[in-house]
């Protein structure tokens, strides 16, 4: 574990003269005057989250399209994405640092590493929700296979397949807190600088929370523009 | 686009795992602007048959015809997108409004906007849609006006082969008699080639031009025209299928026009009542009838109202019919009315002929068994 301490740089508190900070307590005029030290770990925050959904989908997605036309493969494909999901964050980056060395790049292999099953299982279901007679239909009136996935069982999979991208998003920003071990970054490492100072774990804390909200906000409203059928009819 | 001709040519189709095929050996032929009617019990195989015409199933012997060319000749999706198909199960795209469910082939087939939205309107009038209803989702019409929507899609891109799976269902029966009659109308001005299935007799004896009776497994228990049918059905089979009251159906297949009707003797205000009694005198009813300058049917008059010098002006109660009318819905009426014959109107309200209970009883007992032969006795009114 002792790459774990390596990241790890306690930081010399400013301000050490207010009496509030002295006691680790929650001190609003602190927070005020250092909060410009939280923006750069946000930034790296937002941006392992991002990325890292963005490449689970990816390739979650074309997995699932592969096992929507071979159905063979949903098994293995379930099974491998699951085993994945249950190792330890903390093994994950073990295995990986040798390979990728410390950095952006092992946590952000790990967190997509992680989003891969629950997106996955949500394309599928979408795609399995598909109306058969729809499909039938598409068919019948000469669409092709492709056609018939693009026009007609995509869009009707987009609320499942975002209902996996909020999943997958939530618990992303809560897994990159444990980024910086890799040497990523991110507000998990602003907390175990100070881990001791209530004002430092609230801000830290609370930006993580505040991103997950929005994040998830914002889904939602991709969601109600990507599917108007969903609304009209609810 | 132009009709085309089908032909099935002992065609099979086995299921993967079914003890029995679902068709054992079936030859049909459909010529071109022909509605051709598939009507028999459930799991007879007349689904089956369709899908096999447009290769939604593959048949695994035979052959399948259309314009001559084997339907194994061309790529699956081209082939469909020549044949208008509605599914029994109606599936439209839940995600699409009505334009853009109908809209999907010529979409396909690369129309242009313009072209789109105007079919689009075109078709919404002849289904009976309002306009604005176009712009709505599939989950916010009926289950019937849904369905409606199924067959306005299949009829988009003007296919000249038309493949309808129990398209009028789920279609309350006003609407469904509605829809049976536009879709017919609009058959006389298209002249598309349609296999239409269905496993109610009444309706194919009304929608087809030839009919195909299946049984169990796809055989073909009869091929012929409604009338034939119910003249002169095959086997007991079909006797069962087209149902005891196969005399009455047939009133159901001619139109009021279609029959020789009794000249109607017609008199107007201030004729001589000389002249008037003759006509009454040779009218098989032994009546006048009175009509305005227009020729339209004002009272009959009898005996006692022809005592004067010249014919007065009447009013009474004329039961009438249109020669439009189906001769199951006229005889309706007069039995309704309570009489035995009623004046046949063309469309503008003219006099026609005389329609009466005998004029019908006769042509039942022309071509098959009579069985209202004692209805023929009198000729008056019955109250
Ligand atoms: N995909 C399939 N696999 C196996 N058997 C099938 C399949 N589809 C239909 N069958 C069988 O083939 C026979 C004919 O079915 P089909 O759907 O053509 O009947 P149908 O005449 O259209 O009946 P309905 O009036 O109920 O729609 C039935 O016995 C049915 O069980
Ligand atoms: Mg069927």
């Amino acid at each position: 574990m002792s790459f774990l301490l390596a990241q790890i740089e306690l930081r010399d508190r400013t301000g050490g003269t207010d009496s509030c900070v002295l006691e680790n307590g929650f001190c609003p005029t602190w927070i005020r005057e250092n909060l410009s030290e939280y923006v750069e770990p946000t930034q790296r925050h937002l941006e392992l989250v991002v990325s890292s959904v963005a490449l689970g989908f990816a390739i979650a997605f074309l997995l699932a399209l592969l096992a929507h036309r071979r159905r063979f493969l949903v098994g293995p494909i379930t099974g491998a994405t699951g085993v994945l999901y249950t190792i330890p964050s903390l093994a994950l980056f073990a295995l990986l640092l040798p390979i990728t060395g410390f950095g952006f790049l092992p946590a952000l292999l790990a967190l997509s590493g992680y989003n891969l099953l629950v997106i996955f299982r949500n394309v599928m279901a979408g795609l399995d929700n598909v109306p058969a007679e729809a499909k039938d239909a598409a068919l019948g009136m000469g669409l092709t296979e492709n056609q018939v996935l693009r026009r007609v069982e995509l869009p009707l999979a987009i609320p499942e397949i975002v209902a996996g991208l909020r999943i997958a998003t939530t618990t992303t920003v809560g897994l990159a807190a444990l980024a910086f071990i890799a040497g990523a970054g991110g507000l998990g490492g602003q907390i175990l600088t100070d881990p001791n100072f209530k004002s430092n774990i609230v801000v830290a804390g609370g930006l993580c929370v505040v991103m997950a909200i929005l994040l998830d906000l914002l889904l939602v409203v991709a969601e109600r523009v990507a599917s108007p059928w969903k609304r009209a009819t609810a | 686009m132009d009709a085309a001709t089908l032909e099935l040519r002992n065609v099979s189709k086995q299921y993967p795992g079914a003890a029995a095929p679902a068709i054992a050996d079936l030859s049909l032929e459909v010529e071109a602007g022909e509605i051709c009617v598939l009507v028999g019990p459930s799991g007879c195989g007349k689904t089956t048959a369709m899908r096999l015409i447009n290769r939604m199933i593959e048949l695994t012997g035979g052959e399948i015809l259309l314009d001559g060319t084997s339907v194994h000749s061309r790529k699956p999706s081209e082939l469909r997108r020549d044949i208008g198909y509605a599914i029994q199960q109606i599936g439209l795209f839940p995600h699409q409004t009505i334009a853009q469910n109908i809209a999907t082939v010529p979409k396909l087939l690369g129309w242009d906007k313009a072209r789109c939205t105007n079919r689009v309107e075109e078709l919404m009038e002849l289904i009976g849609l309002p306009q604005e209803m176009a712009e709505r989702f599939p989950a916010q019409l009926s289950g019937g006006q849904r369905q409606r929507v199924g067959v306005a899609r299949a009829l988009a891109a003007d296919p000249p082969l038309m493949l309808m799976d129990e398209p009028f269902g789920a279609v309350d029966p006003i609407n469904r008699e509605r829809l049976q009659n536009e879709f017919l109308r609009l058959q006389a001005q298209v002249r598309k080639t349609i296999v239409f299935v269905t496993h109610d007799i009444d309706e194919a004896i009304k929608m087809g031009d030839r009919i195909a009776v299946l049984k169990e497994g796809g055989v073909l228990a009869q091929f012929a025209t409604p009338a034939e049918l119910l003249m002169a059905p095959a086997d007991d089979f079909v006797e069962d299928f087209v149902g005891a009251d196969r005399a009455l159906k047939r009133l159901a297949l001619e139109r009021v026009r279609d029959i020789e009707l009794w000249p109607a003797r017609m008199v107007q205000v201030g004729d001589p009542n000389v002249k008037a009694r003759e006509l009454a005198a040779q009218s098989p009813t032994g009546h006048v009838l009175l009509v305005d300058e227009g020729s339209r049917p004002l009272a009959w008059l009898n005996e006692r109202d022809l005592s004067f010098d010249k014919v007065g002006p009447h009013k009474g109660r004329v039961a009438s019919v249109e020669v439009d009318d189906l001769l199951r819905d006229a005889l309706s009426d007069l039995l309704q009315d309570q009489v035995l014959y009623g004046v046949a109107v063309d469309a503008e309200g003219r006099v026609a002929g005389i329609l009466s209970v005998e004029i019908i009883a006769q042509f039942l007992g022309d071509q098959g068994p009579g069985h209202i032969e004692e209805a023929a006795a009198a000729a008056d009114r019955i109250a």
